[in-house]
């Protein structure tokens, strides 16, 4: 009776999907319904993927209310975990696919490249970044993250006439591929060690075996953490991101530094802080390591640019150092202080590449400090709003790149890493000063003769303002964002199924 | 004689794994890098499956079936690229791509 036999399915809590389920049918549908009607106006493109987006961060209000009444769970057989973690991040992520549409909405229209791809390919690659931040499973997070980055391979292609985009896009695309091998050989090498791919159940293997001859699961790891800290950007596997910032199309960039750093970032804070926090003397002090070198090489690169797209590559490099505080902190103080610096992150930077989408030009390609000189007289509103945003990822107090800066390091200062700590605060001077660069040139230098002329369109002036509110509200009254992020810790030790053996 | 245990193919595994990793960075065709991936997802594989057999656990060998399928959709994105350079330019050898730097 062969066809008689039952498989146990697992169960699913379709509840927690809504979020996921929400952005990836909304990418097909949007898809399908332009090969079925072929011109449907721009805006309707633009507004159904703000509209999906949003949906699912608004979805994810409910899901908060059942996390903070009934704790974390997790479904589909213990791969999706569902706690405020999750939920946290899909919001950022949503968020950030929202507004990087927003930009790319006027953008199209610039630079002759109308159609839905890049709007669909946003919506597919943020369902990837919040099926990253579910996952509770290696195997799941790597498909999370390959869908992910396939879609943002491309999206960095995305210009048509502009050769530095498609160098950029298949620059981003062997180095990831690349990266990704190593993250799936340290996901096998851990599977060799610990007999499972779960996140849970590994935690709970380290918590009661001292493995005696652990080089497998130290490889793996190793190999994980290249391939985790490729997709951050952190050095030195960071070669990437300025020929990558450099070339893609602006409004993707702002999605490359906010949701894809968020969803890179997710993966580092569950599977290193919560996974593997039982042996964090392991993997911490090479980690510090990398942070280090991240925030110095970060911070001292950038200095020397003279591409104002490419020196805030360099920025978003020393920004990942900092995060990166937060993850060997490996405590709940690191995670919530990590989480709140990519909530804030992203809104800034999203905020600066939107500026930077219109100062750009036609061609996208005019980002010389020559390009911001006299713009303090010229657009003041829009100069006061980079200027809020440069002062903001330079830390200063009132924004909320402040205490963004000041939870990371407090984080890894309990956590006893000293010297690391150390370095992040003269990083975050010397950052400073290369922000004051682009600052002097808007207001204190006058314009070329024949600047071109900066008109802002009514999208890019909406994420903008947006922008600007969340990182001044944030910054005054930090609490507020602060008290979410203390309670959106993960939870890795949901009541689990017996599982025989 | 000995014994064929799980720790041969780990072994193999890792060779491939270096060969493709060494190939990616030194060949400077973008075909030839696209194969070097292709060599080291499926000496991943290999390793999934050696590890499954010497756990005895089904897990690891559903596992390749995902990478497989990962492979697949990776090529298909890299050729996309490939073709769209191509389209505008003679070559896309690492060496034509070197616009960007800095």
């Amino acid at each position: 009776m062969l066809f008689a036999q039952v498989i146990d399915t697992p169960d699913v809590d379709i509840e927690i999907l809504i979020p996921l389920i929400l952005m990836g049918v909304g990418a097909l549908l949007i898809l399908t319904m332009t090969s079925i009607k072929k011109d449907l106006p721009a805006w309707f493109i633009t507004g159904w993927t703000v509209v999906v987006s949003l949906g699912a961060a608004v979805a994810v209000i409910p899901l908060w209310d059942r996390y903070t009444d009934e704790g974390p769970s997790s479904t589909i057989a213990n791969s999706v975990g569902f706690d405020g973690f999750s939920l946290f991040l899909t919001v950022v992520i949503a968020l950030s696919v929202a507004m990087s549409s927003l930009l790319a909405h006027s953008y199209l229209v610039r630079e002759h490249l109308e159609g839905v791809e890049l709007h669909v390919l946003l919506l597919l690659s943020g369902t990837g970044g919040v099926i990253m931040a579910f996952s509770n499973d290696l195997l799941v997070f790597f498909l999370g993250l390959e869908t992910l980055s396939m879609a943002v391979y491309v999206l960095a292609a995305m210009h048509r006439r502009r050769f530095e985009s498609q160098e950029a896009g298949m620059k981003y695309f062997v180095l990831g591929a690349f990266s990704s091998t190593f993250l799936l050989y340290g996901i096998a090498l851990v599977y060799g060690a610990t007999g499972t791919t779960n996140l849970s159940e590994i935690q709970q293997f380290l918590q009661v075996q001292f493995l005696i001859d652990d080089g497998l699961l130290l490889g793996g790891i190793a190999l994980m953490m290249v391939g985790l800290a490729f997709k951050v950007g952190a050095a030195p596997f960071h070669s990437w991101t300025p020929d990558v910032y450099q070339g893609s199309p602006t409004p993707v960039v702002a999605f490359m530094a906010s949701g894809v750093k968020a969803a890179g970032f997710a993966g580092l804070l569950r599977i290193l802080s919560v996974a593997f926090q039982p042996i964090v003397d392991d993997w911490g002090p090479p980690l510090e390591v990398i942070a280090a070198l991240t925030l110095i090489i970060g911070s001292l690169s950038a200095i020397v640019q003279t591409d104002v797209k490419r020196m805030l590559a360099y920025s978003s490099i020393s920004h990942a150092g900092f995060i990166l505080l937060g993850v060997i902190a490996a405590s709940e103080r690191g995670t919530s202080a990590a989480l709140f610096y990519l909530a804030t992150y992203a809104f800034l930077v999203t905020g600066t590449f939107g500026v930077l989408t219109v100062i750009g030009g036609e061609g996208d390609d005019d980002f010389s400090f020559d390009a911001f000189k006299g713009l303090g007289r010229r657009k003041p509103v829009l100069s006061f709003a980079l200027m809020i945003f440069l002062l903001a990822q330079a830390g200063v107090p009132l924004t909320s790149g402040f205490f963004a800066k000041f939870e990371v390091i407090a984080a890894a200062v309990d956590a006893e890493s000293y010297w690391v700590a150390i370095v992040a605060m003269l990083a975050a001077v010397v950052g400073a000063f290369l922000y004051i660069r682009v600052l002097i040139s808007m207001f204190f230098q006058d314009a070329a003769d024949d600047a071109a002329a900066v008109s802002v369109p009514r999208t890019v002036g909406v994420v903008i303002a947006a922008s600007v509110i969340v990182t001044v509200v944030f910054g005054v009254f930090p609490g507020l964002l602060d008290d979410v992020a203390q309670d959106a810790l993960a939870e890795l030790n949901v009541p689990q199924l017996t599982i025989d053996g | 004689m000995g014994e064929l245990t799980h720790n041969y193919y780990l072994v193999l595994g890792a060779v491939v794994f270096s060969i493709g990793a060494v190939g990616l960075l030194v060949r400077r065709n973008p075909l030839v890098m696209f194969m070097c991936v292709e060599l080291m997802l499926n000496a991943v594989n290999l390793t999934f499956v050696g590890l499954a057999w010497g756990l005895n656990d089904i897990g690891g060998q559903v596992a390749v079936f995902f990478v497989m399928v990962v492979a697949a959709a990776e090529v298909v994105v890299g050729l996309a690229i490939v073709v769209a350079i191509m389209r505008r330019r003679d070559g896309a050898t690492s060496d034509d791509l070197s616009a960007l730097r800095g």
